[in-house]
């Protein structure tokens, strides 16, 4: 496991995911794919699910990529990573590896469409097939490279291309699904949530290191602030993510073995949601007199999760 | 540098299971023409980030949060003997100007301010603005 020492350390390891890419600017998808390849000094391999970061980064004949990439179609990133990693082992066991003195790690990364709905299976699948790999899931709450549409992971209230706001409709009317405790039902022996920025870039590189040094399949969902499809201001990305955790809408933790729940940040004081509902384009309709009930609805929500998680990490179970 | 037109082949000419190497030489880390290192998209930006190496702690907070991973460092060894990276410039090739670099900057006057595209660095390390005195 490679140690997370300070930043200015951290930023010395050459990196090995390069700019040039076309997403949008300000998006966090990049800061989150960079930390996560850089928290280890291990070879790497990464297949991409269908999304903003495939398109983005691999436009023919370009590649921003340092590590070996493959290319895949939306529903199958973690089927192809397991059939990577059985590849991998079944060359090892007949002494046959390129190079054996070097370790190789591998890692999955999907949207949140190519991981709560479309990529759902294969996941489930790798995970009880107990293949030793790493999903991140870069969740951006809708389907943003093809315009943004709902997705399972859009949480109550929000206006996107299917869902729209108007005189009679407040937005999606189904809460957000909580994959990340679907994940650990699974028996994985590593999940966390993490977001990326300043303020918590420690946690989630550690997150990814830890993930990446436990034998088995692991996954980090990484709460991906759109600028575009969100509709805040490029520069905000980093702000945004900081005020889901402070106001608990995106609490950080970490499951062990399936049931050993840990919160790795606690805010020191719970900012009401409305701060992180108001600044966002995609809520600003929950503000009208007659859509109050949504964001009450809301904050009722963050609170009882809040609750059950802290709960949840005092039991112990 | 290549331009893209002259390395893009027509559809029918890609081979299947084509591989982009990113490097001409791995062990020099010597990039090739298909790492996307060597595309422009300054041409995205209204206004471009510059940088105040006076003012600057050397954070790397920037490095960090900068989503075209355009922050140039450098490795140094500090007066206690660690290494550290160190900032020295920013590659406006692959800036596209969304502004979080200096949204992050910690230091009370800003390192890193946004300025329109025409002005020269020079000029606009001129017009920074300078400390109130009390």
């Amino acid at each position: 496991m490679k140690n997370i020492g300070n930043l200015k350390e951290f930023a010395c390891t050459p990196d090995r995911f390069q700019g040039g890419h076309r997403l949008c600017p300000g998006c966090a998808h990049s800061m989150i794919v960079r930390e996560v390849v850089n928290a280890t000094d291990d070879d790497l391999v990464v297949s991409t699910a269908t999304g903003c970061l495939e398109v983005c980064t691999s436009i023919y004949p370009y590649t921003s990529w340092d590590v070996s990439w493959i290319h895949i179609g939306f529903e199958n990133a973690a089927a192809a990573i397991s059939g990577v990693e059985a590849m991998y082992n079944a060359l090892s066991r007949k002494d046959r590896l390129y190079n054996e003195d070097r370790k190789v790690k591998f890692v999955a990364f999907g949207g949140d469409g190519g991981t709560y709905d479309i990529g759902f299976q294969s996941l489930s699948g790798a995970t009880e097939r107990g293949h030793d790999f790493l999903y991140v899931c870069l969740d951006n709450e809708n389907y943003a490279n093809t315009g943004g549409q709902r997705s399972s992971a859009t949480p109550i209230g929000a206006h996107t291309s299917t869902t729209p706001r108007g005189r009679v409709s407040y937005g999606e009317k189904q809460r957000k699904k909580d994959l990340t405790m679907i994940m650990a039902a699974h028996g994985c022996p590593y999940v966390a949530t993490a977001v990326p920025g300043t303020k918590h870039w420690k946690d989630l590189a550690q997150k990814a290191a830890k993930a990446l040094s436990t034998v088995g399949p692991t996954f980090i969902n990484a709460l991906s602030p759109c600028t575009t499809e969100w509709k805040f201001k490029p520069e905000e990305t980093v702000e945004i993510a900081d005020l889901a955790v402070e106001t608990c809408a995106f609490p950080l933790y970490e499951i062990e073995d399936g049931h050993k729940l840990t919160i790795t940040y606690r805010p020191k004081q719970k900012i009401p949601i409305e701060e992180y509902l108001g600044r966002q384009g995609r809520f600003a309709h929950l503000f009208k007199p007659e859509n109050k009930w949504v964001i009450e609805e809301w904050q009722k929500n963050v609170d009882a999760y809040w609750e059950y998680l802290q709960r949840r990490e005092e039991a112990g179970v | 540098m290549a331009t893209p037109k002259e390395m893009l082949t027509t559809w029918d000419k890609i081979q299947f299971g084509a591989v982009l190497p990113s490097f001409e030489d791995p062990e020099k880390k010597i990039r090739s023409k298909f790492h996307s290192y060597n595309y422009k998209v300054a041409d995205w930006r209204v206004e471009k980030p510059v940088y105040n190496r006076d003012l600057c702690i050397d954070c790397d907070f920037c490095w960090v949060a900068c989503p075209d991973s355009c922050f140039e460092v450098e490795e140094v060894v500090n007066k206690r003997g660690k290494k550290q990276a160190k900032i020295v410039g920013i590659n406006y090739n692959l800036c596209k100007g969304c502004g979080v670099c200096v949204d992050v900057c910690p230091t009370p006057i800003k390192s890193l301010l946004m300025f329109p595209e025409q002005i020269d660095n020079q000029e606009a390390l001129n017009q920074w603005p300078k400390k109130e005195d009390k």
